[in-house]
């Protein structure tokens, strides 16, 4: 069951991969947020209440419920438009992505480890690739944030496969996240929208030195 | 005392953060201060000890505890002058101290830790000070400069808790899951060695966005250049020496296992190409205080280069890393008044600063002969035993490029240095020039003078702590 869920996630990032439009974006990262919550409740076992509340608000309620509604609104009140507008072809996106999986795979095959569960370790580490690569191939700041969720959500599987020994690890990462995003989200994505309008990395180029 | 130092700390950013008195905010500013001071001087009386389980007063963080609890003094006393010269407003005053108090309270927290989780949130603290100090003009220019640190920050913080998960794995080989710096030394032998280096590489990484070097430092200059100069005076040194920290605990225990030489060719590399960036730029660079901030990248270069070539080398790294805190931060305080004198930042339209400013000129001059490590600078002594130690490591191929690299960067320094000391700039109308007073240069010269002394003439007390922090590396 656990490797259907993670399975379903590498899928969800092939469909990132292609999508045109942010709001799809936004609607896989908040799939994400589901898959994550029941990838937790299978993986870890002797869970205590209080732990379960904490995954619980991370993953619904913060991945898939408050991210999404709080980029949505973003998207609606700066009026950017509506597609990503990639650097190169989707297709090339999709070929890169498959290499990225493959990779990760093959990285995977030559570590022996008895301590960690193989395919989180291909899902995260190609999550946390593919995550840097949205980053680098899409015009808008806005993509830039969304590439960053998803490798909080790489982060999330990793600690994950190392958590089930070190529960403090997964809450660490929980901090990290939300912190993070709300420092990235909250404070600055509002206020640039105010500032630049129609937000596109080409306009944050002005800082430099020749 | 940590507890009630950080809960102090807190208790003072809070209320500085809603009051809007002028005086009252002062006298919190000042509160700190004293804070600060007794907390240093508790944690040097009390050396060796540890407290609340995650910290402990060791030789590397009171020496850099020590270093940042001098530069904070000048570092509000010139805050003060600069909120007084902009006339700010009561509420972005209020915003600026309150994260002055967080970035330092955070910084010395960090130093302190002996827990690698803990280093890393007090990390995490400081990219949320230092965002609000950058964004502190509330311009175009700023945000972007904010946005671009907090962006790079925060992949670099990701980078270390990836880290932090690889450590774990290795060390689950070892049977424990303490991920102290005392327990991962102890257990050394039994780390997983493929897990480590994974470890290692991520946490280097993310430690590299504070530290200035390849490859994250590009987010730290736009910091540098756009927080007002006191602010960029400690993201410059002390808040580098954070990520320096954070490095050197973590290399402590790499370099007692069988990866030093890889863990050595990695740190070397890094540092090797933060030397030829910082080139690279120094000899474009038309922005003064940008230039000060690619002079910071160069010296953590030399400094990661003194750690990666063993020996001597890590002695004079550290040595290197306090002296480089006191010659730069008053560079830094420097700049202030450079800027009330020209209201530029170009190169180009700033010179003759001597007619102006004597004796900020001074400051400059010496300054520039401080970081450019000539003597009788007491860099020149660590830089010279930094080179000692690659002599000796038998990379005299390494040094022969570095010292091309710093001769171009000396020249491309001096050049622009003596531009803004000596010629005069083009159509630039001195009729209305700010009178600036000699006694706001006071402490620079003062940071200047330390840097002097403790490089040429060093106190025992001090060569023996330098001595002990680095004990624990492999000869």
């Amino acid at each position: 069951m656990i490797h259907v869920l993670l399975i379903t996630f590498i899928i969800t990032l092939f469909y990132m991969a292609i999508a045109n439009r942010l709001m799809t974006y936004i609607k896989v990262l908040a799939l994400q947020g589901v898959i994550l919550f029941f990838v937790v409740f299978i993986q870890l076992n002797e869970i205590n209440t209080l732990n379960l509340v904490l995954i619980l608000l991370e993953t619904i309620v913060f991945k898939s419920l408050a991210v999404p509604i709080f980029l949505g609104y973003l998207l609606k009140r700066n009026n950017i438009t509506r597609e990503a507008e990639p650097f190169l072809p989707n297709f090339v996106s999709l070929v890169i992505t498959t290499f990225i999986v493959v990779i990760t795979i093959l990285i995977s095959n030559t570590i022996k480890d008895t301590h960690l569960d193989k395919i989180f370790f291909v899902v995260a580490l190609s999550t946390l690739f593919f995550g840097l690569y949205l980053i680098a191939t899409r015009r808008k700041i806005i993509t830039h944030v969304m590439g960053y969720m998803v490798i909080e959500n790489g982060v999330f599987v990793l600690s994950l496969a190392v958590g089930n020994e070190m529960p403090m690890l997964v809450n660490l990462g929980i901090l990290l996240d939300i912190f993070a995003s709300v420092l990235i989200l909250g404070i600055f994505l509002n206020k640039i929208g105010d500032v630049f309008k129609d937000v596109d990395v080409d306009q944050l180029s002005n800082l430099k030195d020749y | 005392m940590i507890g009630v130092y950080l809960l102090g700390a807190l208790a003072i950013a809070v209320i500085l953060f809603f009051s809007r008195n002028k005086l009252f905010v002062y006298s919190l500013a000042g509160l700190f201060l004293v804070l600060q001071s007794l907390f240093t001087t508790y944690a040097c009386m009390h050396y060796g000890n540890n407290e609340l389980v995650y910290f402990k007063f060791d030789s590397l963080g009171i020496i850099l505890l020590v270093t940042m609890s001098i530069i904070a003094i000048p570092a509000f006393i010139h805050s003060y002058i600069y909120i007084e010269n902009h006339k700010e407003n009561p509420q972005t005053r209020a915003i600026y101290l309150t994260s002055m108090v967080l970035l330092i309270m955070a910084i010395s927290a960090g130093y302190l830790s002996n827990h690698i989780a803990v280093t890393w949130i007090f990390t995490e603290i400081t990219t949320l000070s230092a965002s609000a100090l950058i964004y502190h003009h509330r311009n175009k220019l700023a945000l972007e400069g904010t946005w671009k640190y907090v962006f790079i920050c925060a992949i670099s913080i990701t980078f270390i808790f990836i880290g932090i998960l690889f450590l774990s794995l290795s060390l689950q080989h070892a049977g424990s899951d303490d991920l102290s710096f005392s327990n991962l030394l102890a257990r050394r032998a039994e780390l997983n060695p493929v897990w480590l280096r994974m470890a290692f590489l991520f946490i280097f990484t993310g430690f590299t966005a504070k530290l200035g070097l390849v490859p994250m430092f590009t987010a730290g200059i736009d910091a540098k250049d756009k927080a007002p100069a006191p602010a960029g005076a400690l993201f410059a040194t002390v808040l580098m020496n954070l990520g320096f920290v954070g490095i050197f605990r973590f290399y402590i225990v790499v370099a007692n296992t069988p990866l030093l030489h890889w863990a050595q060719l990695v740190v070397g590399s890094a540092a090797f190409l933060s030397l030829f960036v910082s080139t690279v730029y120094m000899l474009k660079v038309k922005n003064i205080k940008r230039m000060f901030a690619y002079s910071g990248i160069e010296h953590m270069g030399i400094v990661m280069l003194g750690v990666a070539a063993g020996g001597i080398g890590y002695y004079a790294a550290v040595l290197h890393i306090i002296l480089h805190a006191f010659v730069k931060s008053s560079l830094f305080f420097q700049f202030n008044q450079l800027y009330r004198v020209f209201q530029d930042k170009s190169i180009y339209h700033i010179g003759n600063y001597f007619k102006y400013n004597t004796t900020g000129a001074m400051v400059l001059l010496l300054g520039f002969i401080s970081a450019t490590a000539m003597p009788p600078s007491g860099m020149f002594v660590s830089e010279f035993l930094i080179f000692k130690s690659l002599f000796d490591a038998g990379q005299i191929i390494l040094l022969i490029a570095v010292l091309l690299l710093l001769t171009m960067i000396i020249w491309a320094f001096g050049k622009n240095i003596f531009k803004v000391l000596f010629v005069p700039a083009v159509g630039f109308d001195d009729s209305n020039v700010e009178k600036i007073s000699p006694w706001e240069s006071l402490s620079q010269f003062v940071l200047l003078a330390t840097a002097v002394y403790l490089g040429l003439n060093p106190p025992a007390i001090f060569v023996q702590m330098l001595k002990e922090s680095v004990s624990l590396l492999p000869l």
